[in-house]
């Protein structure tokens, strides 16, 4: 052992080098144990073989829904034939989806916004606030089956008979208007949970300075608070009407299941409203080999559509998430 | 002078508690609604239920099917024969998909989640997360149609051979319409939703741990693991709870995939146990959708209604309470 | 680049674990501290006769110093910007430095730069070279030289384990085989009666660590980062975040564990480095102001700069 030699004097500064002449090596894989890198390899694989999956499943119905599609059937009625030739097209189809849509989303919007301010800005007392926290939960597990069979069950009564068809006394309880209404139940969550990340990432001096202005609380929410999260209620609405459209079972149940859109009574758009009809889901549900029509071309077809729908309508909610998260509270 | 510009507003305090009321209002008939589907579907079921008890759902004898069309054609008659039923093919079909997507789904997702967060490259992360959100936004029955039209004749064409098939004939069809089919496209269908909440969940370990270990000498991989992985349990259990009761409530691609008999697969006939048929509760209820005019039958389908949104609403509570710990994950408290 | 060569003259006193290695080798726990582990919650004047005065630099006992590491010309880069500029340092065990200097003056990129954590920034680059006994770090596996070179943190980081399994965490994913409980428990208590905490939680091992104050659970971080046997300690301001009694209590313990292993301390508090320094180092905007014995540095300062800092003409 020896004693520790005497101090270097520091060496005067030089003019500073470059820096990055050297990186040392990476932390690599090569050095763990086998376990860890097949652990690794694993990863690796199934995260491409999602990559795969989903492009595969795209590029798929593009084909064949490209080979299939003519673009006449985007505004032919359907007609009953036993060719896929003569079967028209799915303008009913996509008219419907658009109308249970709208119908789901202009209901959802004005409630879900109205539950997320209830939740953010109020929520008293507890209890009903962990309630309305979990039922919304709750609703947003429920399988639409589930919703479908309720909603049959509530609007066959007399009360409701006129949101759908009354034949002889007897109310038929299926309608475009059902569908809406029960619909509403699924686009719900996203909205609510949407516009709740939203409201709670405004900072509390926001509001701060508002009341110090002298403005009510619901002035505030109203002419500040909600203004400021419109990019999070566009958001979650398209996010609830993505899920809306993509919904088979409740219309398969509470839509009457026609496969023209047929009014009821004379007035016009009510009419058919409250008529029956079908959406492209339930189109390619009844025109896929186990549906009850079994046209296959058909149904790639109208699935490439519903497809090109749902990636259009993730690629807006991916710009205005983006937007919103762009905007930064200081 | 200034008086006429300004508007005349209603003193805060009024409008303050018309609208704490009115939101107040709005947010309890959610919550009725919600009561009120319960109530009303048990209602409903509750007389098949009691005419049957619980071997309705896991007693066996007799074939599902047609105990179904008995009580269809019984019509409105109220006799107590007409609610016979014992669904075990179908609960056991439900048990077998759910279980075998989800654990599946638990595997991969785990894997691409850790992946995603932290081993990818930088491009590959910016790819996987669109992949995976638009994994999750395609509607089931546009999967139901891939499965229906590419995995269904895949597995009858090229997997079952034509003994199996033969030795089967008597009994049941193996035409690709399995439980095979149901359980990959379900396993796909569930995942992106175990993905996202296991992201977030790894996302948000504090980075201290990381840089703790990793400064001990603990290779990343293993420090992922180790750590991030055991302190984002709670998003872990909720990823599967949310998930899980997603796949219990698939109706539309498990009818179009696995076929339409009430039929228990037996895991003891060997590799043909993975090509039989298997309809489950939901996709029973969809295939019978139109026969619901008849009152008994009604209440047997409410029944099975019943069963769903029992399991899926303990689920999803649990989901919602297990994702609350997350919360207060990090303060003193003892998480061993 | 010309470089002396700094030739470890001994083999370490303290075994190091390489893989491979089995348990059965561990030396037994060692006696208690020998500085008396204080009561938390008792005033100075309760403890027992413990004075709350750091033992005088000039009254400690000189300890040979074994060369570990040598810093040569080091700059560090995060893109363009330069955090250190061209540093050149010895690290000794048998002595603790301190790295002195106002903030942002790039003594925790330096030290960072010791166990190659700056590589987990993508845009940080490294030029010149650091040796540990003699290897150039940039050629070993950052996992290995992490074993060798263990740091300790500002914010006390114990994982969410219990306190036994924190302790065992580094012995377990070292070891081929994953040993029992039972074969770690000396090893744990040995790392523990180091940091001194033993006395404290002898009986609690199964405890949650997140229930510790956070002087305990800064000395469970230094007990974790000592059961590696490192040969070198990097402290990163390690009682910035603690109260002075706690703060005493790691200071008597850092100028202990200077006889086992190198000790690098980064510390912005003056006085501390005043108490506990062998040696100092200032910096100031990434460089190298002065580098001497702490006799030297505090007492008569060669250059101004350090001489303006010192009197706190800046800070």
């Amino acid at each position: 052992m020896t004693s520790s030699t005497t101090p270097e004097l520091p060496k005067p500064s030089p003019a500073p080098r470059n820096a990055g002449e050297r990186r040392g090596p990476r932390e690599s894989s090569s050095s763990w144990r086998l376990t860890d890198r097949l652990g690794l390899a694993l990863a690796w694989v199934l995260g491409v073989l999602f990559c795969v999956i989903a492009v595969a499943i795209v590029v798929f119905l593009a084909v064949q829904g490209l080979r299939y599609l003519h673009p006449s059937l985007l505004w032919t009625n359907p007609k009953v034939s036993n060719t896929q030739r003569g079967s028209g097209g799915f303008l009913d189809p996509l008219l419907g989806t658009l109308i249970v849509g709208v119908i789901s989303l202009s209901l959802a919007g004005p409630i879900g916004v109205g539950i997320a301010v209830w939740l953010v800005e109020y929520g008293r007392p507890k209890l009903l606030a962990r309630l309305v926290e979990s039922t919304v939960e709750m609703l947003a597990g429920t399988p639409s089956i589930v919703l479908a069979l309720f909603g049959l069950l509530i609007f066959e009564t007399k009360v409701t008979g006129f949101l759908s068809a009354i034949n002889g006394g007897i109310v038929f309880g299926k309608s475009c208007f059902i569908a809406g209404i029960m619909l509403l139940f699924v686009a719900l969550p996203y909205v609510v949970a949407t516009v709740r990340e939203g409201l709670q990432a405004i900072p509390n001096h926001v509001r701060e300075a508002s009341y110090a202005l002298g403005k009510s609380k619901i002035a505030t929410i109203r002419r500040v608070l909600l203004p400021s999260v419109r990019p999070s209620v566009i958001t979650g609405s398209m996010l609830g009407f993505g899920h809306t459209i993509g919904d088979t079972t409740i219309i398969l149940l509470l839509m009457g299941d026609t496969q023209v859109l047929q009014g009821v009574g004379h007035v016009p758009l009510l009419g058919i409203l409250r008529g029956t009809g079908s959406t492209m889901t339930s189109y390619i549900f009844d025109n896929a080999p186990t549906g009850d029509l079994n046209h296959p071309q058909l149904a790639y077809a109208a699935a490439f559509v519903l497809l090109l729908i749902v990636l259009a309508l993730n690629l807006i909610v991916d710009i205005f998430a983006r937007r919103s998260r762009e905007l930064r509270w200081s | 002078m200034d008086d006429e510009f300004l508007e005349y507003e209603e003193p805060a305090a009024n409008q303050d508690k018309r609208a704490e009321l009115g939101l107040g209002a709005l947010v309890c008939l959610v919550v009725f609604v919600l009561l009120a589907m319960l109530a009303f579907v048990l209602k409903e079921a509750w007389p098949a239920f009691a005419h049957n008890g619980l071997s309705m759902f896991f007693g066996t004898g007799g074939n599902a099917d047609q105990q179904l069309q008995t009580i269809f054609t019984a019509g409105s008659e109220n006799h107590a024969s007409n609610l016979f039923l014992r669904a075990w093919p179908i609960v056991w079909s439900t048990m077998l998909t759910t279980g075998g997507s989800v654990v599946f789904s638990f595997v991969c997702s785990l894997f691409v989640a850790v992946f995603m967060v932290e081993f990818a490259p930088g491009w590959l992360q910016r790819v996987l997360e669109p992949v995976i959100r638009l994994l999750a936004s395609v509607p089931s029955v546009i999967y139901g149609l891939v499965g229906v039209l590419v995995v269904v004749p895949f597995i009858g064409n090229h997997l079952i051979t034509q003994s199996e098939k033969a030795s089967v004939t008597p009994v049941i069809s193996l035409s690709g319409y399995s439980l095979l089919a149901g359980v990959v496209i379900l396993t796909v269908m569930i995942s992106p939703i175990m993905i996202a909440i296991f992201a977030e969940g790894l996302r948000s370990v504090p980075r201290g741990w990381l840089e703790g270990s990793l400064a001990l000498g603990v290779n990343r991989w293993r420090t992922f693991w180790k750590i991030a992985v055991m302190s984002a349990r709670p998003a872990l259990v909720a990823g599967t709870v949310l998930a899980t009761a997603r796949a219990l409530g698939e109706a539309v691609m498990l009818s179009m995939v696995a076929g339409t008999t009430a039929y228990a697969p037996n895991p003891f006939d060997g590799l043909i146990f993975f090509f039989e048929p298997s309809r489950g509760i939901a996709a029973t209820i969809l295939q019978y959708r139109d026969d619901i005019t008849s009152p008994p039958f009604e209440r047997t389908l409410f029944a099975f209604a019943a069963v769903l949104l029992i399991s899926a609403v303990s689920l999803s509570l649990l989901g919602w309470a297990a994702k609350q710990p997350q919360k207060r994950h990090f303060n003193v408290g003892g998480i061993v | 680049m010309e470089l002396t060569q700094m030739e470890s003259r001994q083999p370490p006193p303290v075994r190091r674990l390489t893989p491979g290695t089995t348990l059965k080798s561990w030396p037994s726990a060692r006696q208690p501290a020998s500085v008396p582990a204080p009561e938390l919650g008792q005033t100075p004047a309760q403890q027992n006769g413990t004075p709350l005065v750091t033992t005088k630099r000039t009254e400690r006992e000189i300890v040979p110093t074994i060369d570990r590491m040598h810093v040569d010309e080091v700059s560090i880069a995060y893109g363009q910007k330069l955090a250190v500029r061209s540093v050149s340092l010895p690290i000794r065990q048998g002595e603790v430095l301190a790295l002195i200097g106002p903030s942002g003056c790039g003594k925790t990129t330096l030290l960072r730069s010791l166990n190659r954590l700056t590589e987990l920034t993508r845009t940080a680059s490294l030029s010149g070279r650091i040796t540990l006994d003699g290897t150039d770090i940039a050629t070993l596996e950052p996992t290995t030289l992490r074993r060798r070179v263990t740091m300790v943190f500002q914010q006390p980081n114990p994982f969410p384990m219990s306190i036994f399994d924190n302790i065992a965490y580094v012995l377990r994913e070292q070891a081929r085989r994953r040993p029992r409980k039972g074969a770690l428990r000396p090893a744990v208590e040995d790392a523990l009666a180091r940091a001194g905490l033993l006395e404290e939680v002898k009986d609690n091992l199964d405890h949650p660590a997140l229930r510790l104050s956070g002087g305990q659970q800064q000395r469970l971080c230094i007990a974790r980062a000592l059961a590696a046997r490192p040969e070198v300690l990097l402290l990163d301001e390690p009682c910035s975040a603690l109260d002075p009694q706690s703060t005493k209590v790691i200071e008597d313990l850092v100028v202990k564990l200077r006889e086992e292993v190198a000790v690098v301390i980064v510390t912005h508090n003056l006085q501390q480095a005043f108490r506990i320094a062998d040696h100092t180092a200032f910096m100031y905007l990434g460089e190298l102001v002065e580098y001497g014995s702490a006799n030297a540095l505090f007492g008569n300062p060669r250059q101004q700069r350090t001489r303006d800092y010192i009197s706190g003409a800046f800070g």
